[in-house]
């Protein structure tokens, strides 16, 4: 919600090369950006100065009368406390799988469903299917009718299979208890998968036909086709998924709320939940401030590389 | 960004068309029996806990939590009924209450700007765009202290406009940068003519640029219905008893009623169906809103 001030150099093309009639022109043009532009700048860039402020105070409502600046003894607190450091450790395992897994399913089902076969169209709307499932709703049905140890959907068939093979019955696995790290990212993975497919499905199906046909023709195998022609042609679609999807699995808050609430012990704590049990576990305000700079800060290094990418295509796309 | 998408070059339209047939037509390689059964396999395994949960709503919560599983148990309506004995139906309000109202506020704000930022450009216009995306790209949760005390010096907590004005916020660099992306296919040319001929700003508006920007309007209302209606951590923090939304019901529905896992279900199914529904008719939208409005 807040926001990073390193727009990065576009170029900005000569937009529409139409002489601006004086000051005049200049503001009529820019009346209707601006109730946008307002309402962006007072909601989302004020909190985060207020948090800037609040990161420097000594701050917890338990002792409502000790409330002063303390400069940045919450940021020292942040880079030295234990717990914290779990957090960062924890939210780079749990981006770095869920973005790796997801994408590598996604291009393997984009690449199928590039193809023709029976009921494409049908299978394609079922894989988009865990996308649009809220993911509080996601985050339940996995824990309780999927993952549970006694009658989940897992346990319950590993049961069937093995009495079908004549063993009394299938092992009972506390999937949450015993891999509670996977147990979130399979969840995390089966939500983005479909977000990932659609991406570079598109990107797939963006290939110029011609170039394919022409390599058919000079008897380039498949394999020859896709590393040189289909990955090179798919590196932004890729490059896109991976920056969005890191965007927005930083920011995991329902899953792990949902499924561990960050256990056991903090095995499963990322920085979002960790700051929400700083603010309202511990009330330590200007911790969790501190905290959420912090946050901010690592956030600007990936939206930078974010934001470059898709400069790069922006350029392309307003160049034409 | 693909290269199909421009509509200006005479040039790119063909290449488009070029495109359009490789995937409509035979140009499309099939995929081999095997690679089919492949494909329908993790197809059925990606949609399996989806079948699991409907299913599951529809049964009795003696059969629903069985070992092993018992899909073929009779099927019965008495979970939705209890839903909306227990009162779901507040928290089903307050959602959509928060999800339009902040859609309909995103696109009164997102539309002009968008004008703006591509048919009649302001200068360095292309950094207003990149304004706009750095705001979406720092997380909630830093903000999330800050926004709890305004919002609590000002009366305002567990109160639906609280989380109107947030989700107009978290969706409004969205709808510019898709609404730009859409306005940017009227074509000059004809706008120029139009202005040469004398039309009025109402009547470009109307006959040449609506056209043009209405799929663009169902795409983005889309989008921005999606995220505010799954919104979860601003919901749970700031609302408690009126304005609580359907995410909320859910996780407190587990902690208030012990584990009825038929009843959870269709709960969980209940509040997916507005997006589900959604999110399947306009499958071809969802990419370009997802993007950004950068993958077409």
């Amino acid at each position: 919600m807040t926001t990073l001030t390193v727009p990065p150099k576009t170029t900005s093309p000569p937009a529409r090369p139409r002489a601006s009639r004086g000051g005049g022109g200049k503001w009529k043009r820019r009346i209707p950006l601006l109730p946008a532009l307002v309402f962006t700048i007072v909601v989302t860039q004020l909190p985060f100065v207020a948090t800037l402020v609040i990161s420097t105070f000594q701050w917890n409502i338990l002792k409502p009368g000790d409330r002063h600046f303390v400069g940045l003894d919450n940021f020292s607190f942040v880079f030295t406390d234990e717990r914290l450091r779990t957090a960062v450790l924890n939210t780079i395992v749990l981006t770095a799988s869920v973005v790796i897994i997801s994408v590598l399913l996604g291009l393997g089902l984009a690449m199928l469903l590039d193809r023709r076969f029976i009921g494409r169209g049908l299978a394609r709307t079922m894989l988009i299917a865990p996308f649009l499932v809220m993911p509080v709703a996601a985050a339940l049905l996995w824990k309780h009718a999927l993952y549970n140890p006694d009658y989940g959907l897992l346990n319950g068939t590993l049961n069937a299979v093995y009495r079908l093979f004549g063993a009394d019955n299938g092992p009972t696995v506390d999937w949450v208890s015993s891999h509670p790290m996977p147990a979130v990212v399979v969840s995390l993975v089966w939500q983005w998968t479909p977000f990932m497919m659609l991406i570079l499905l598109a990107g797939l199906q963006a290939q110029p036909a011609d170039v394919l046909e022409a390599a058919r023709m000079d008897g380039a195998s498949a394999l020859q086709t896709f590393r040189h022609i289909t990955l090179p042609h798919l590196r932004q679609y890729i490059e896109l998924g991976i920056l969005l999807g890191t965007i927005y699995i930083v920011q995991t808050f329902d899953a792990v709320y949902t499924i561990t609430q960050g256990g056991p012990g903090s095995q499963t704590t990322n920085l979002p939940y960790e700051i929400y049990l700083t603010m309202f576990r511990k009330y330590e305000y200007g911790q969790a401030a501190a905290a959420g700079v912090v946050v901010v800060l690592g956030s600007i290094v990936i939206a930078t590389f974010a934001l470059r990418t898709i400069a790069s295509l922006f350029r392309e796309e307003v160049s034409r | 960004m693909s290269a199909a998408t421009t509509a200006a070059a005479p040039g790119a339209r063909l290449k488009r068309l070029v495109v359009r047939r490789r995937d409509d037509r035979g140009g499309t390689p099939r995929l081999s029996p095997l690679w089919t059964f492949v494909a329908w396999l993790t197809t059925l395994v990606f949609f399996a806990p989806v079948a699991w949960m409907v299913l599951t709503s529809f049964h009795q919560e003696a059969d629903a939590a069985t070992n092993p599983p018992t899909p073929f148990a009779p099927v019965t309506l008495d979970q939705y009924r209890l839903l909306f004995g227990r009162d779901i139906t507040p928290f089903l309000l307050n959602s959509a209450m928060a999800s339009v109202i902040s859609t309909v506020l995103v696109l009164a704000l997102a539309v002009p700007a968008a004008y703006a930022l591509s048919i009649k450009p302001v200068q360095k216009w292309t950094d207003v765009m990149f304004f706009f995306l750095s705001t979406k790209f720092l997380p909630a949760i830093a903000a999330l202290l800050p926004v709890y005390l305004i919002v609590k010096d000002a009366g305002m907590l567990d109160n639906v406009w609280t989380l109107i004005v947030l989700y107009t916020a978290m969706n409004l660099p969205i709808a510019v940068w898709m609404m730009r992306s859409f306005l940017a296919e009227v074509p000059k040319e004809i706008l120029e003519a139009a202005e040469v001929d004398g039309a009025g700003l109402p009547t470009v508006l109307w006959r040449i640029v609506a056209p043009v920007a209405m799929p663009g309007l169902a795409a983005t209302s889309l989008i921005c219905f999606i995220f505010s209606w799954n919104e979860f951590m601003f919901a749970v923090n700031l609302t408690a008893t009126n304005a609580s939304t359907a995410p909320v019901f859910l996780v407190g529905f587990i902690t208030s009623e012990g584990l009825f896992l038929a009843r959870l279900c269709a709960a969980a199914t209940l509040v997916s169906l507005p997006v589900l529904i959604a999110g399947f008719a306009a499958q071809d939208k969802l990419v370009r809103g997802l993007s950004l409005g950068a993958v077409k």
